[in-house]
């Protein structure tokens, strides 16, 4: 199996479809990518690099937008959310639900994916923010080939979207997408319980749930999926965990689901209300907010 | 050849019909309404932009974001005026279920984009002409700002970024009127010399020494959207905030104050009486 990080596979797809596409127009905030090299050196009328200023960078790219060009935004995940929210709120949610645009924020550094960068960049409360902007697509992919898949939907569905991408590279989880659109899928059945969970914390999830009698359920559209195939999948089960790498209980996956699936009983896990200084392994800052490995497989005894 | 006392006189209608809907409308900021007046009669009136009433968002009008949404009440009358929408929407400024609110928002034809929170503008039309320069178009783009909004920070991230990319296709046109929300602006933040500032950050700068000589306005705008010197170009123009409101034009706290309901009718009389 190969091991790709999410903005490489996406930016490669990319890459092939401004050759043909010239409505394509990519803006990053000084972010880049081994790819975004030949992005820019083959279609420099259609990149720019608007430095580090991620305000700046929603604006020019709303204005592109507005202008009919499919727009690619692109920087670190916590500051494409945070440092620029009132220009996302004002010029892009408020704004398109006016005025057509499609625009896509590719956020890079999902969750604790910089684990050793410390709490600048460990992004937590995106799922949350973003899931509360009306018009805005939330995208949250737990592979390459998934993020790969996205790159027709950003052309064609025409829209504010937010692409929330790992920083590290990965496996992809399945060899074959199915039902996409459906914007969730089963990476494992089980009676017992069912994990739903977002980005890296669903390969987390496939991989502990592996010798448990759970399902394992992967959301990747957070606000934009099937619903009725959901509760379909779900029927026989009572008890649910939801599983992401934000915080708990303020808006994010866990809120989601709960207000969907009120007669289950549901378990949300997540990172607790506090920032974490002391760096490590992506699995030590899990650990440290009671979502190692061993912390999950103790839940999964519990509730099987 | 543009006859200047016609644009005059229109200058004069919008600056009765904005007190007229302050009276009405109570709400609507009506001090800083009244320094752009000749700034949008020459835009408009004047015809140096190139709008379509009935298509608004025609491909080829010149794009102009009013990034000063709140200060910009005169152009309710202005567009009524012009066909945007039907006159007689302007009895309903600030009544439910109205499109025009004490904030111009897009919804209203001839808006282009969301002016209630300050210091979006400029940005978001540095994305239009990049835009437009990308899809070889020679529509251009406009921007009027006030000064107190320049505190924005990301007012100068679009600055830098305009001026790093040669965008003479934009030209930023400033309210420099002087008065903030809570005192004159030289006490919040001294903006003083602005026009040093842009020359550093490499815009082609002009200035309007009275923003309320139509004759100066016209002539000024009508040099500089024509001017392309491989740089962004910004209009300072020197206005007066409250301006036909005797009180209002010497008053720090002119942004929050409202005119006298039972004053409006003697001031529009005054207002007509002039020259």
């Amino acid at each position: 199996m190969q091991i790709k990080a999410m903005r490489d596979v996406f930016l490669t797809a990319l890459h092939q479809k401004m050759a043909t596409d010239e409505r394509l127009f990519f803006v990053s905030a000084d972010f880049g990518a081994p790819i975004l090299d030949k992005i820019r050196a083959d279609f420099p009328d259609r990149f720019i690099n608007v430095g580090i200023a991620e305000q700046n960078l929603i604006n020019v790219s709303v204005g592109l937008a507005l202008e009919g060009f499919t727009v690619y935004a692109y920087a670190i995940a916590p500051f494409i959310t945070m440092r620029c929210y009132e220009q996302i709120r004002v010029n892009i949610a408020i704004l398109s639900q006016l005025r057509p645009m499609n625009i896509n924020l590719i956020g890079v550094g999902a969750g604790v994916s910089y684990s050793l960068s410390g709490p600048t960049h460990h992004c937590l409360e995106d799922l949350s923010i973003m899931r509360t902007l009306p018009n805005i697509e939330v995208f949250s992919p737990s592979d390459y080939l998934l993020t790969e898949a996205y790159v027709e939907r950003s052309i064609a569905c025409k829209k504010p979207k937010y692409l929330r991408f790992d920083a590290m590279p990965m496996q992809a989880i399945c060899e074959k997408i199915e039902n996409f659109n459906q914007g969730f899928r089963v990476l494992q059945h089980g009676s017992k319980a069912a994990i739903i969970a977002t980005g890296y914390m669903s390969q987390k999830a496939q991989k502990v749930a592996a010798d448990f009698d759970v399902m394992v359920i992967d959301l990747y559209f957070l606000n934009a999926y099937d619903l009725d195939k959901l509760h379909a999948c779900l029927k026989a089960i009572e008890t649910v965990i939801t599983l992401e790498e934000g915080f708990k209980g303020v808006g994010g996956l866990d809120s989601e689901i709960n207000s969907k699936l009120k007669n289950k009983q549901v378990i949300n896990l997540g990172f607790e209300q506090k920032y974490t200084f002391e760096v490590g392994s992506r699995e030590f800052v899990h650990e440290s907010n009671g979502l190692g490995e061993q912390d999950l497989i103790a839940l999964l005894k519990i509730v099987s | 050849m543009i006859d200047i006392a016609y644009l005059k006189e229109r200058a004069k209608f919008l600056r009765v019909e904005t007190l007229k809907i302050h009276k009405a409308a109570p709400e609507v900021r009506v001090a800083s309404s009244l320094s752009p007046v000749e700034l949008f009669t020459s835009l408009f009136y004047g015809k140096l932009l190139h709008y379509n009433p009935v298509d608004p968002r025609d491909e080829n009008r010149d794009r102009f974001v009013i990034s000063k949404g709140h200060g910009s009440i005169c152009m309710y009358p202005l567009l009524a005026d012009l066909g945007f929408f039907d006159k007689a929407e302007l009895n309903n400024v600030c009544k439910s279920g109205s499109f025009l609110g004490g904030i111009p928002d897009p919804i209203i034809p001839g808006y282009e984009t969301v002016n209630g929170s300050l210091g979006h503008g400029l940005g978001v039309a540095c994305g239009m002409a990049l835009a437009l320069k990308t899809k070889k178009s020679a529509k251009k783009t406009v921007v009027l700002t006030g000064d107190g909004e320049l505190n924005e920070g990301a007012n100068w991230e679009a600055i830098m970024c305009a001026a790093q990319h040669k965008l003479d296709n934009l030209t930023l046109i400033v309210d420099y009127n002087k008065v903030s929300m809570l005192d004159f602006s030289k006490n919040i933040i001294d903006l003083n010399s602005l026009t040093e500032k842009f020359n550093a950050f490499h815009w082609d700068v002009y200035e309007i020494e009275d923003g309320h000589d139509v004759e100066q306005v016209y002539n000024t705008l009508h040099r500089v959207l024509s001017a392309h010197k491989q740089k962004p170009k910004v209009v300072i123009a020197h206005t007066i905030k409250g301006k036909g409101v005797p009180f209002l034009e010497t008053h720090p706290l002119s942004h929050i104050l409202s005119v006298k309901s039972e004053d409006i009718d003697g001031l529009i009389e005054e207002i007509n009486n002039a020259d």
